[in-house]
């Protein structure tokens, strides 16, 4: 395309190169320079992801006509014989991850402009989003699983600081210790996986590991002796514990709802669009590997579902409005990994896509709402702000009916096709996990549009003061609305056939012919239309407006029925308030227990067993000894003497008796 | 070679500095500042270039000096280095002009002999690392002693007797066990004290076992391992700054080195029989000392507690005899000579300013002090072990390694990733984060520039170490490829 022709001219890797740099380069100036620029400190950002954007879209467009790279930019290390390289590996499944990462941060940018204005950390809200859009580009942009795992960590690193922005707060951080260290359990299972690639591939490089993945096929280990598993399936479960960590999957999920004390605009870009879906992609770049064993897919697919029915349970319940969209993303990240379960990666990666837009619009637009509620986040005591908010309560709406998947909106085509692709699955489970979907988008449905009643209709619940305040928010709010909108409407039926379905993604991905759902589905694809017309006579669609309309009814036009509700169900929603109990285990057991652990080695262990009895007992019996042998030292010449003749003559009759 | 003097300048140019310095009085501080800075300078220009020409091809003794000392008892005053040593040398003469930087303004008595106790220490240090000749090596391994008493003891804490006197008598019982294992190596190489001699000599596994075990005691104490750790953490709560910063960023390392130098190719049998003494001891190091680390109150005991278990990670790399968990023991080894260096700077900070170190005194330091809090939270990463930081290759190096021995090991050491996040994180925010309580906390006034240098310079090479640790590397790779054709190759004679 003309736009692009001009960067022909420069050698590839350079251009590769400024897609990173530039965000970083923005996060620098940011950073260090933040104190003079002040309210200005967000041009340096803004310019560098823009940038980074632009070359996206030109990557984006470069794959599309077939080119591809994989190079090295540095050589970071020779460990052992083995060099590893900082390089980039360019195709298609990259470029659109790029796009998306980039699309997404850009417009937070724009919207942080407005949101956080007058905030005195403005200057280090930009360097750390731009510093996260740099992690989060070389972590997909990565030819190696060294510099996946820098990214990786990296993301995470901002993503604590973040949700720790306003530090003053103590249960922001404390939320961003536990993300830090509940992603750190993930990370924990990633490392020993990456250790694990290392000894069995003898490389890091993507590559060459793929490339040697037959070799390895059919090798056995036994981690426990007596048990042999093979060494892909232990490599990807080991791999797979990384992406439950930083994709929120149960159990590990339990960061990602504390994770909304940060700001909004980082709940949007990092806690719902980009970071969080760092598993699914790291799953996907990996097919190779996974493709290899049914066992790892299998608990990757239950995994899924499991999350994507339960968690969205307990976004019902939920009554913070960021909360509810948190549970929601955890829910909808259980639907990608329940699809790569099913091998239907393009599937996941085509939901990836959707959800990033419809869900950092969600998100967006519910920090428009808190804004103008003077920082409320209580959907109780909304409601009725269809009225002052017009731009708003659109843009709300078509991220709800996209999220809830109705056609013809993105989020519809998405998750439609990963429910198709788990139906056709033969693995242990997949039954199982079929139904799990389908409820779950009655689930979905419900506490999507619960929220959306309780906020925008029925009658106002505000305080006076509030409602004087209330006023649809400027412009640099709304327009990113209206940016992330257009592509919460029309990417489904637009990108299915190339994303979803897999024609463009083709290069990237790797599936085994026994269980190639995909195939399956493109052999009888009859164009997006038809996909809408079937749906019409599948479950799915119709739980999805059944739990529309329970919603209206409920929270609209029936505002009495919850309250009588709830005496019935109690027992169920005292467990999903509870939230299954996940985080009074982890406190209690784990955290709790770790201390006493901490505390028992430290009083018992250090101080009064090596201290006491071994150091300081050491020297009492040493001094008590010295008090003994100092009777010898008398003083008294003869005293000496005589023990000198005694010596003299034991010696003597030595040498006499025994020698002689 | 034509520079073959620039070891003995590395060692006699910061403590004749020192001397000079003791020369110039206490009477005249500000004198004695300038000059502790122009000498220390000079003892790091001097170091330069033996980075500057060392070859990376061979694992042979590089700038060898051998002059008769004691010519009846065949002993030499013999230096040399090899890729192993270099960085430590470095890191010795670089931490030195830190160290002097710091105490600029933190030490108001007796600042002539508080520099030179420095100077004359890193000088005897330096010995430590360049020495080939095991009387030279024990001399200058137990001189070094004494500077350090000295500084703990007169410019130490309330408690500072105790204190140095367990860490004298720990460190002095374990060395002479070493110096007998040194005569007895005396005797059985035929009267000879080259360490490279030593390396030479045949030995039967029984009297390789006892040799082990003597240097087991002087090396475990220094580095040290669990159980014979627990002096470590009195020294640096009654330590001066500058005295806690050398003793975790480079007396810790002496331990590490004597296994390198002296264990592992003086006894290679014994080393691998009792390798899985070391490895249980390392594992111990990383878990237990990791939760210890955890609960303390007093921010010097965390760090140094966080030290022991980051040394866990050197003392496992080194005894699964392969070359990429050994460079990443040597690795963490340096990483640790920035990061703890950096994380008592920062405490000393702040102690500067508080006159405590109880956690529960701080809380909000980011709302007065935020280019601190920046820096440290640099530092913190690196301690944590975030890749990008100089703290995440060492580790990341002795997993890749120690998997190839035994998966499970590599899964127990891969704890520190939950732990290590554990204590730094929540000691980070009960200290920097939060909002302001106490109200002389409200008073504190954010870094001069002085300490932005010091700290800005640390953060800098803890940066460069993590995202392009290839050159440092490249210095070591020679010498380790050839210590572990070493130790893989049996010296009991047939």
């Amino acid at each position: 395309m003309w736009v692009f022709d001009w960067l022909n001219a420069f050698p590839p890797l350079a251009v590769y190169l400024v897609i990173p740099v530039a965000p970083l380069v923005g996060a620098l100036v940011a950073g260090f320079w933040g104190w003079k620029l002040r309210e200005h400190a967000h041009w340096a950002p803004i310019i560098g992801v823009a940038i980074a954007f632009y070359l996206s879209l030109a990557v984006l467009w470069q794959t599309g006509h077939g080119v591809a790279f994989y190079g090295d930019v540095y050589t970071w290390a020779v460990l052992g014989h083995l060099p590893v390289s900082v390089g980039f590996d360019i195709d298609s499944l990259t470029a659109l991850m790029l796009v998306v990462v980039t699309f997404v941060s850009l417009s937070v940018h724009l919207y942080t402009v407005g949101y956080m204005h007058g905030d005195p950390g403005y200057a280090r809200f930009f360097s750390y989003i731009a510093l996260f859009t740099f992690s989060m580009i070389m972590l997909v942009m990565s030819n190696n699983f060294l510099q996946l795992f820098f990214g990786w960590e990296a993301v995470g690193l901002v993503s604590y600081l973040l949700i720790g922005f306003w530090f003053q707060r103590e249960s922001a951080n404390v939320a961003a210790i536990k993300a830090f260290i509940v992603n750190r359990v993930g990370d924990f299972g990633f490392l020993i996986g990456i250790a694990a690639v290392y000894h069995y591939f003898g490389s890091l490089d993507y590559r060459t590991v793929f490339a040697a993945v037959p070799q390895v096929t059919g090798q056995m280990l036994e981690i426990i002796p007596g048990h042999p598993v093979s060494v892909l399936t232990w490599i990807a479960l080991l791999l797979f514990v990384g992406a439950m960590g930083k994709s929120a999957q149960v159990p590990l999920h339990v960061w990602l709802p504390e994770s909304m004390e940060g700001p909004t605009p980082i709940s949007a870009l990092i806690h719902a669009a980009t970071m969080v879906t760092a598993g699914i992609f790291m799953v996907a770049r990996m097919s190779p590997i996974f493709e290899q064993s049914a066992t790892a897919l299998s608990v990757v697919l239950i995994i899924g579902a499991v999350t994507a029915f339960f968690m969205g349970l307990v976004g019902l319940v939920q009554n913070d409005i960021k909360r509810i969209i948190a549970y929601s993303t955890i829910s909808q990240l259980g639907y990608m990994t329940a699809a790569l379960g099913a091998s239907a990666f393009s599937a996941a990666i085509f939901h990836l896509m959707t959800h990033a837009f419809f869900k950092a619009l969600l998100f967006l637009a519910a920090g428009s709402v808190i804004h103008a509620m003077s920082n409320e986040q209580d959907i109780r005591k909304m409601g009725g702000l269809r009225k002052v908010m017009p731009i708003t309560y659109v843009t709300f709406l078509i991220g709800s009916l996209s999220l809830s998947g109705i056609p013809p909106f993105a989020g519809f085509f998405s998750k439609d096709l990963i429910i198709e692709a788990v139906g056709l699955s033969t693995l242990p489970g997949a039954g199982w996990a079929e139904w799990m979907l389908v409820a779950g988008a009655f689930v979905t449905a419900l506490y999507t549009f619960r929220m959306f009643f309780l906020v925008f209709h029925g009658a106002p619940r505000m305080d006076a003061h509030t409602r004087a305040h209330l006023h649809e928010s400027p412009w640099v709010i709304t327009v990113p609305l209206i940016a992330l909108a257009i592509p919460a409407v029309y990417a489904g039926w637009a990108y299915i056939g190339p994303v979803g379905l897999g024609h463009f993604l083709d290069s990237s991905l790797v599936v085994a012919p026994q269980w190639n759902t995909i195939g399956e589905i493109r052999a009888h694809w009859q164009g997006a239309g038809a996909f809408v017309l079937h749906s019409l006579e599948t479950v799915p669609f119709w739980l999805a407006l059944l739990g529309m309309a329970v919603a209206a009814w409920f929270y609209w036009l029936r505002p009495g029925l919850p309250a009588t509700l709830t005496r019935f169900l109690s027992p169920v929603i005292w467990a999903l308030q509870r939230k299954y109990g996940f985080d009074a285990f982890n406190q209690t057991v784990l955290v709790r227990g770790v201390l006493q652990l901490g505390a028992l080695f430290w009083h018992v262990g250090d101080e009064r067993l090596i201290d006491g009895i071994m150091v300081n007992g050491t020297a009492r019996e040493i001094g008590k000894a010295a008090l003994s042998w100092r009777r010898v030292q008398t003083g008294y010449i003869y005293h000496y003497a005589f023990a000198m003749i005694i010596g003299l003559i034991l010696l003597m009759s030595y040498f006499v008796v025994w020698r002689g | 070679m034509t520079h073959s003097s620039l070891l003995s300048y590395a060692i006699w140019v910061p403590i004749i500095g020192g001397l000079l310095v003791l020369a110039v009085g206490d009477r005249r501080a500000e004198a004695a500042r300038w000059l502790a800075l122009v000498a220390s300078l000079a003892a790091f220009a001097v170091t330069i270039p033996l980075f500057t020409g060392f070859d990376t091809h061979t694992a042979a003794m590089q700038y060898s000096e051998r002059v008769a000392w004691i010519p009846s008892l065949n002993i030499f005053y013999h230096l040399g280095i090899d890729g192993i040593s270099l960085w430590f040398i470095l890191l010795t003469s670089f931490l030195t002009v830190l160290v002097v930087i710091s105490s600029w303004k933190n030490v108001q008595e007796r600042v002539a002999q508080f520099m030179a106790a420095f100077l004359i220490m890193e000088g005897l240090m330096i010995g430590v690392f360049c020495a080939l000749d095991a009387i030279l090596f024990y001399v200058f391994w137990e001189a070094m002693l004494i500077p350090m008493f000295l500084i703990i003891g007169v410019w130490g804490g309330p408690r500072r007797v105790y204190a140095t006197i367990k860490f004298f008598l720990y460190t002095f019982l374990g060395s002479v066990l070493m110096l007998v294992a040194l005569l007895y190596l005396y005797f059985h190489s035929g009267d000879s004290f080259s360490l490279l001699e030593f390396q030479k000599t045949p030995l039967g596994m029984s009297a390789q076992t006892l040799i082990f075990l003597a240097f087991f005691f002087a090396f475990a104490v220094k580095i040290p391992m669990w159980p014979v750790h627990t002096w470590l953490p009195d020294a640096h709560v009654e330590a001066p700054t500058g005295g806690s910063v050398i003793l975790a960023a480079v007396m810790l390392k002496m331990g590490a080195y004597g296994f390198l130098r002296l264990s592992l190719p003086i006894v290679p049998d014994a080393s691998h029989r009792l390798a899985w003494l070391m490895i249980v001891l390392s594992l111990i190091a990383i878990i237990y000392v990791a939760l210890v680390a955890i609960v303390q109150e007093d921010m010097k005991k965390l760090i140094a507690y966080s030290s022991i278990a980051h040394m866990g990670f050197v003392t496992l790399g080194f005894f699964v005899f392969n070359s990429v968990a050994i460079e990443g023991g040597i690795i963490q080894m340096l990483s640790h000579g920035f990061v703890s260096a950096a994380m008592f700077l920062c405490v000393g900070v702040l102690y500067d300013r508080m006159h405590t170190r109880n956690i529960k005194d701080y809380g909000g330091v980011a709302n007065v002090m935020p280019v601190f809090a920046a820096l440290m939270m640099l530092f913190a990463m690196g301690n944590v072990g975030l890749p990008g930081t100089s703290g995440f290759v060492g580790e990341f190096m002795v997993v890749l390694g120690t998997y190839q021995v035994n998966p499970w090991l590599a899964i127990l050491a891969a704890t520190s990733l939950i732990t290590g996040a554990g204590y730094t994180l929540w000691l980070f925010k009960r200290v920097i984060f939060g909002s302001v309580v106490q109200p002389e906390v409200a008073r504190l006034k954010d870094l001069d520039g002085r300490e932005v240098l010091v700290l800005g310079t640390l953060a800098a090479f803890t940066l460069l170490l993590g995202l392009w640790p290839a050159p440092f590397l490249d210095i070591v790779h020679s010498s380790v490829q050839h210590l572990v054709t070493q130790v893989s190759l049996s010296k009991i004679p047939a």
